[in-house]
């Protein structure tokens, strides 16, 4: 990438220190002639030139390029498919559940909606709720949250954190979890159901673990009093969070799902960038290797809808992806590293165009010495 | 501060009449009925800024008066008071760290001052107590006391000279450290003074402290028991100042007048004020720039943040309730608490480190000049010492060069060169031939060329016309000189010791013609006694001395040999000589004064008469009358001396060097070449001081000197202030009107064809330009005498007083443009002007430590200057330089995205990194390579840096820190801030990035920006780096390591003290996904194309440019070329 002159300038300071029994140190106030300190470090001394960057370009282009394809392809390959079922429009099955606005309704409402995959989905699907203009960025939000209480901590359950007001104590009673974040936790239920094309409705299975971290659900959250013991007798004392229905510890019947690592809660908790946002909801295992995970076909969602969005304009969504190695659908990486190559490779060319016609003197200064 | 201004309260109000009165002895005098002790200070030094009690307190005041310690305080303030999304301690911990790291480094500064000061406070004296010497420390001495100072000590404070050993009343002094000239002057005890000191009862009258050297007026009370009170008058002549050293005189007794702080020399100091470096200020620029960014930053996200909360259901949905305490608080309290919150968010920007960074570069790179042993002398054993660190690069920003001269340029040792007689060309030493050397061979081989007689006239005439004495010491110390070789010579100190004289080149001129086999032995009883080549001695008594003078600037002796035969040997200035002599012989004699005084030697011309016995008895009747006149007895002796000095023969001239400092001369033109102009200011004599400067190549035989001084303005016979407007007006026609617009980058030596100009001005002209009488304009006269200073290639002040000194200094500082100054000195004369400009470079010379202790930088010689400057200088320049930019660029792209998030988080005040990053980004992850880079790096070499002085001129004026170079940085940084923001954001459009469908949160977001952050800022710095020293590669590569590290031990770990565990294996997982290395390396490539793009386009520098120089001729060899080949006759020596 550089032409480089490796200069190892004369150390002398060998010298005198070889020959330093000899001679009886006298002269003590003398500077030492080290290289350090007579500032002759060896040092390779690369110099930027057209000669030495052009090569770069070239070999940036040319590995950029295939890259960004290879990304491009696989982008593209991906299956994805989105729902908006916030019911906005009248005509939209969930119309009548989003009028109703607030939370706390005790009253659920469901809809489905139809929809039909033009291409079967191979592999395995993930299903995504996706939510718009939802702020879990806000700083108030993001630091709503008592992670000692998650962890476990018996102390912070039973008092949590100042940072979790206002959704910290209820009748006099500890929240658990407490905040914002855990308050405002997504309730809607989706449900996935496969139309046969003689109409019959077959549920599709959807596995609700494997969407959180590793590591958030066996380190970061823990359920207070260790795993085995009764999660009632553990949470007495705490009430629920304001919005959510039902306790914490009767969020899913599954022992190992159920409290603080309820893995919906950990996926919840994992504040979202930026205020569009998907998250992982189910998984939908491809069952062997012959029929695809999702025929092409019709299908129907059942959303008991509980998540009102109206309030601050923000739209719901469920998206089914396949994924690859890159992650999911995102056709930004490819376009971006083909044309960053691109531009180095083009601008590969325009140097070598100006190094051809006007560079000729500095290819001797090339050579260094 | 104070100092100065008491300075010029003294100085400038002559008419406070105020006296004092003194107690000898500090007993009480009968006359006064009541004794009252006066209070005088004490004989204490105090240079030092700081006590034990008062450091605290002042220092953290000095500290925060700094804008920037104090915004840093504020911010700190801030965040302790409002709730702020990053908690104090991000902010607070590296304040802490930068003030004490500051205050210990003050601390210790002055700690060296309390140390040097008390070297002197605490040097023993000896002072008579009840008639017996005590020991004591030097800063105990009262005024009124009596001293006791024994030969070559130096006074400990300002004294009447009471009684002297020597048997004429009179003490030898040199007052080199004053004001910089080494001959012995004599000084003279008050008349008639009793020898018994202990029963003395007297006072003294005298004025108040002032700092003018040369002035003393008192009155001297002595009472003895039966007579009544006697009254002498005292004058500067029985003054001795502190600082002198005595000579020749084995000890004196003298009572102390001014003591400690109230010295002619202590008040000639001026008060250490704190210098700033240019560079200081260009960041202080910066700043300012990047406050109104952060400012304008928070009002933008204040504002936004409430228009999008103004918006139906934004600020507070559902889910994102407020506490009690939020909704209560009143809108304009939250809205003034929100623009805090983002100051405090985005403070970030404006680097604390910064100074950290900046302070311990300075601190440590200082290390490097005490460390360089090319600044090592073997002489004095010692290398270069730096007293202040904070001016580094300032050394290569100098414009102005104020130089003192004796000591500094010269060493102050003459040396006796070459003769000539009747027109025949002798050279003492046989080196360096040319064309009109003739002689050739051993010294001592007189080739027969003048006759005989006139050779041996010629070297009685040295021998005799002169006013040196004799030192008392054996003689074969006198003798032995002829053995030994010519170089080391002026190194023995039995030489040194051998002759005594008030000027050194009257010792030069015996010791040469000795060298010839003439030797002066001696003046016992009026008898002057020469011993010849013979080996005879030859006696002549002496009649007369006609003393020299700097108006006449001759001096003759007249002598009567043993023959019988009345002789007047004179010898002076060419200019002087040559009217008086027959002019047949001048044509013979004048080249070689010319050719000699090219070469920088002071010449003088050797004429003689024979008087008869009509003849001296007429000159010494006038002689013996004009002494006994009572009034203009000056004029009077002039006359009859003018009346004697005629119609002479003449027989030769002299050459003697001022032997320069070692490579003076090409130090000085390394200086010039460099673009800087060099003054000379001196309290020394102006033929002298222009005979170095031509010996320095200041001047050349091409520049066409303009000369304000006395005599030239005395010369129309017109009055001083008249002709001082003339000559001012004229000088500013010649040398600014009518001259060409200079232009820059041109070697002096290649631009021939322009005529050159030197200024030389002294001490009472330059007193008259800056205090003019009111009724003229002075300001047009400053701005007049500057300009024409400012279009001359060399100036030369000549009679400076050390405030003079520092008040030209002070004058050019201020000028348009303020030019960075520096000076050089190696006295306490020199000490006003090196604490007046910008740089102050002491030289450790042999006038003492009171320039090096007051000084910026301390080098052993004057040669040492030109690596301090050209790669000292130039280097430290470069680095700060690179290094105050750079912390700017990586701050602004380092908070831009933060900014940027403001957008999508609601202008909550969300902070895209999380707190470690925050507070460590500064610290740990990219602080190292650059403090590397700003100690190491090395873009030309050393040895390129001083072969071509020209390139001291790419970095002048500030190149670096100039509104260009800024603005490219920040474009650079906030083109690279826009990228990592969006280049994520894009990528964060579907946070599923890993291939198990998992997404990702908002700390992995901030966690893949601030890598790609780190590794940019580091890669670009990479990038600039031209010197990859092992150190830069551990510090470039081991800092990066450190932060990926970091983040997994960061990330791994439950920390029990944190209230979130943000990062919780964030790291890990980004590092789990592919697509999040390739947006990594892919935004680094991207942010650093455009540097690498420029760095092709840009004009190769380094290596290429030395290759490339190194084809041209250097500067120092072209000017020897033009040197040697002038021919042009144009005369200029000595003559007016």
């Amino acid at each position: 990438m550089m032409a480089s002159s490796y200069n190892i300038k004369e150390e002398d300071g060998h010298h005198s220190g070889s020959s330093g029994p000899g001679g009886n140190a006298v002269r003590t106030k003398k500077p030492d002639n080290t290289a350090f300190k007579q500032q002759r470090l060896p040092a390779w001394q690369p110099i930027i030139t057209a000669g030495t960057v052009l090569p770069a370009f070239f070999i940036i282009g040319l590995i950029f390029i295939p890259i960004g394809i290879g990304l491009y392809v696989t982008s593209n390959n991906i299956k994805e498919f989105e729902i908006d079922y916030t019911g906005i429009d009248i005509s939209s099955p969930c119309f009548n559940c989003s009028q109703s606005y607030s939370w706390n309704t005790t009253t659920s409402c469901t809809c489905s909606i139809p929809f039909s995959l033009d291409q079967p989905f191979e592999s395995n699907v993930f299903m995504y709720y996706g939510l718009s203009n939802f702020y879990q960025n806000h700083r108030r939000y993001v630091k709503s949250r008592d992670d000692s209480q998650l962890n476990g901590n018996l102390d912070s359950l039973k008092a949590p954190s100042k940072e979790c007001e206002p959704y910290r104590i209820n009748e006099n009673m500890p929240i658990a979890p407490c905040g914002a974040i855990a308050n405002s936790m997504f309730n809607d239920t989706l449900d996935l159901f496969y139309i046969d094309p003689n109409g019959t409705r077959t549920p599709i299975p959807l596995m609700k673990t494997g969407i959180a971290w590793w590591t958030d659900k066996h380190v970061k959250f823990r359920n207070p009093g260790g795993s085995s013991s009764n999660l009632t007798a553990v949470f007495y004392g705490t009430t629920k969070p304001l919005s959510w229905p039902k306790p914490v510890y009767e969020l899913d019947t599954d022992p190992e799902n159920n409290g603080f690592v309820n893995e919906d809660l950990i996926v919840w908790m994992r504040t979202a960038a930026l205020p569009t946002f998907r998250k992982l909801y189910r998984i939908i295992q491809k069952k062997n290797s012959l029929t695809p995970t999702l025929p092409r076909g019709n299908y129907t969602l059942d959303i008991v809808y509980n998540y009102p969005v109206r309030s601050f304009d923000g739209r719901k969504r469920m998206i089914l992806s396949t994924i690859s190695w890159m992650g999911g659908k995102n056709p930004f990486l490819g376009i971006a590293y083909i044309s960053v190559g691109s531009v180095c490779f083009f601008l590969g060319v325009v140097l070598l165009f100006i190094h051809h016609k006007y560079g000729n003197r500095n290819n001797s200064s090339d050579i260094p010495n | 501060m104070l100092r100065r201004r008491l300075n010029r309260l003294f100085g400038g109000d002559e008419k406070r009449v105020d006296s004092r009165t003194i107690y000898v002895g500090n007993r009480p005098c009968p006359a006064t009925e009541t004794f009252i002790p006066p209070k005088f200070c004490d004989n204490r030094i105090v240079s030092s800024k700081y006590t034990i009690w008062n450091f605290l307190p002042k220092n953290l005041f000095e500290q925060f008066r700094r804008i920037a310690n104090f915004y840093f305080l504020i911010i700190f303030l801030v965040q302790v008071i409002v709730d702020t999304p990053t908690s104090p301690v991000t902010s607070g911990l590296p304040l802490f760290f930068v003030i004490t790291v500051t205050a210990i480094k003050q601390g210790y500064e002055d700690w060296l001052r309390h140390k040097a000061d008390s070297e002197v406070n605490k040097y023993p004296v000896r002072v008579l107590e009840d008639g017996q010497p005590a020991r004591k420390d030097s800063e105990k001495i009262k005024v009124g006391d009596i001293v006791e100072v024994v030969e070559d000590e130096t006074f400990p404070c300002d004294l009447i000279l009471l009684q002297s050993s020597r048997d004429d009343d009179t003490c030898f002094v040199t007052t080199a450290s004053l004001d910089g000239e080494s001959n012995h002057k004599t000084h003279y005890t008050v008349p008639d003074m009793e020898k018994d000191l202990q029963s003395l009862s007297a006072t003294i009258e005298c004025e108040q402290p002032q700092p003018d050297l040369y002035k003393f007026v008192g009155r001297m009370h002595i009472y003895k028991p039966e007579h009544d009170p006697a009254v002498r008058s005292l004058g500067p002549e029985n003054l001795l100042l502190k600082g002198a050293t005595l000579k020749n005189t084995k000890k004196i007794y003298g009572v102390a007048v001014y003591t400690g702080m109230e010295t002619k020399m202590a008040l000639n100091y001026q008060g250490k004020s704190q210098k700033r470096s240019a560079v200081e200020k260009s960041i202080n620029a910066f700043l300012l720039v990047y406050l109104c960014i952060l400012i304008s930053k928070a009002v933008v996200c204040t504002t936004l943040k409430y228009v999008w909360q103004s918006q139906d259901g934004q600020d507070e949905p559902w889910y994102n309730q407020k506490t009690e305490k939020e909704k209560g608080t009143i809108l304009y309290v939250k809205m003034f608490t929100d623009f805090l919150s983002f100051m405090v968010l985005f403070n970030f920007i404006i680097p604390v480190s910064m100074y950290v960074t900046v302070e311990m570069q300075k601190f440590l790179g200082s290390f490097f000049i005490t460390w360089d042993r090319d600044f090592f002398d073997p002489e004095i054993e010692e290398g270069a010492l730096v007293n202040t660190s904070d001016l580094n690069e300032e050394l290569g920003q100098v414009e102005y060069v104020f130089t003192d001269k004796t000591g500094t340029l010269t060493q102050n040792n003459m040396e006796f060169i070459e003769c000539c007689i009747d027109g025949f060309q002798y050279t003492a030493f046989s080196s360096e031939l040319d064309s009109f050397c003739v002689t050739d061979g051993p010294v001592s081989t007189f080739q027969e060329k003048a006759g005989r007689e006139k050779e041996e006239l010629f070297l009685r005439a040295l021998c005799l016309c002169h006013t040196v004495q004799v030192k008392e010491a054996g003689p074969d110390e006198l003798g032995g000189d002829q053995v030994d070789g010519p170089a080391s010579e002026p190194l023995r100190p039995a030489e040194q010791r051998g002759f005594i004289a008030s000027s050194p080149d009257e010792v030069a001129l015996v010791k040469g013609a000795m060298r010839y086999g003439f030797t002066f032995l001696g003046l016992e009883s009026k008898t002057m006694k020469i011993k010849n080549w013979q080996n005879d001695v030859e006696e002549y008594e002496l009649l007369h001395v006609l003393n020299f003078d700097p108006v006449r600037r001759r001096m003759s002796v007249i002598v009567r040999s043993k023959s019988g035969d009345t002789l007047l040997f004179c010898k002076g200035a060419d200019s002087s000589i040559f009217p008086r002599v027959r002019p047949e012989e001048v044509e013979r004699i004048r080249m070689h004064v010319q050719r000699s005084a090219t070469e920088g030697y002071r010449t003088l011309c050797v004429a003689y008469k024979r008087l008869s016995v009509d003849e001296y008895a007429a000159a010494d009747a006038g002689l013996r009358e004009a002494r006994l006149a009572l009034q203009d007895r000056e004029e009077k002796l002039m006359a009859v001396y003018n009346q004697v000095e005629t119609a002479m023969s003449l027989i030769g001239a002299t050459a003697v060097e001022d032997r320069l400092q070692e490579e003076a001369a090409q130090t000085m033109e390394a200086l010039q070449g460099a673009g800087m102009k060099v003054w000379v200011l001196t309290g020394d004599k102006m033929e002298t001081a222009k005979s170095t400067c031509y010996a320095c190549r200041l001047f050349r035989r091409s520049t066409e000197l303009l000369e304000l001084t006395v005599r030239t303005l005395e010369s129309g016979g017109r009055r001083r202030e008249e002709m001082l407007h003339d000559l001012l007006f004229d000088f500013h026609r010649k040398a600014v009107q009518d001259a060409p617009p200079a232009r820059a980058g041109v070697n002096r030596s290649w631009s021939s064809a322009n005529p050159e100009y030197g200024f030389i001005v002294d001490g009472a002209a330059l007193a008259l330009v800056m205090n003019p009488s009111p009724d003229t304009n002075c300001s047009r006269y400053r701005s007049l005498f500057l300009q024409i200073c400012q279009n001359c290639t060399a100036v030369l002040c000549c009679r400076m007083a050390p405030l003079q000194k520092a008040q030209i200094v002070k004058m050019v500082k201020n000028s348009k443009g303020s030019p960075i100054t520096l000076s050089i000195g190696d006295g306490a004369n020199d000490v006003s002007m090196i604490l007046e400009a910008h740089v102050g470079i002491g030289v450790k010379g042999k006038e003492g430590r009171q320039a090096v202790r007051n000084s910026d930088y301390a080098i052993p010689k004057l040669k040492h200057l030109r690596k301090l400057l050209l790669a000292h200088g130039h280097l430290y320049y470069i680095r700060i330089a690179h290094l105050v930019q750079y912390f700017f660029y990586k701050n602004l792209c380092f908070i831009l995205p933060q900014f940027l998030y403001q957008f999508f988080c609601g202008c909550s005040q969300q902070p895209l990194y999380d707190a470690a990053y925050l507070t460590m980004y500064n610290i740990c992850f990219t602080s190292m390579p650059i403090l590397a880079y700003s100690l190491l790096e090395q873009q030309i070499a050393i040895e390129v840096l001083l072969d071509n002085a020209t390139l001291y001129r790419d970095i002048a004026k500030n190149a670096m820190l100039r509104w260009g170079p800024f603005l490219y940085w920040t474009v650079l940084a906030v083109f690279q801030g826009l990228i990592f923001f969006f280049g994520v954001k894009y990528l964060f459009s579907n946070p599923a990035l890993q291939d198990n469908g998992q997404v990702f949160g908002n700390w992995s977001y901030g966690t893949i920006v601030f890598t790609v952050l780190v590794f940019t800022v580091t890669l670009k710095l990479a990038l600039d780096t031209r010197h990859w020293t092992w150190i830069n590669h551990f510090v470039i590569w081991g800092s990066l390591a450190f932060y990926v590290v970091f983040s997994f031990f960061w990330g791994g770990i439950i920390w029990p003290f944190l209230k979130q565990q943000r990062l919780y294996f964030v790291f890990f997982n980004m590092l789990s996904s592919v697509s999040a290395w390739l947006v990594i390396i892919l935004l680094i490539v991207l942010s650093l194309l455009p540097d690498i793009l420029l760095g092709v386009l840009r004009k190769p520098r380094g290596p290429h440019t030395q290759q490339m120089r190194r084809c041209l001729p250097s500067s120092g060899t072209s000017t020897i070329f033009v040197l040697s080949q002038t021919t042009s006759t144009h005369s200029f020596s000595w003559s007016d």
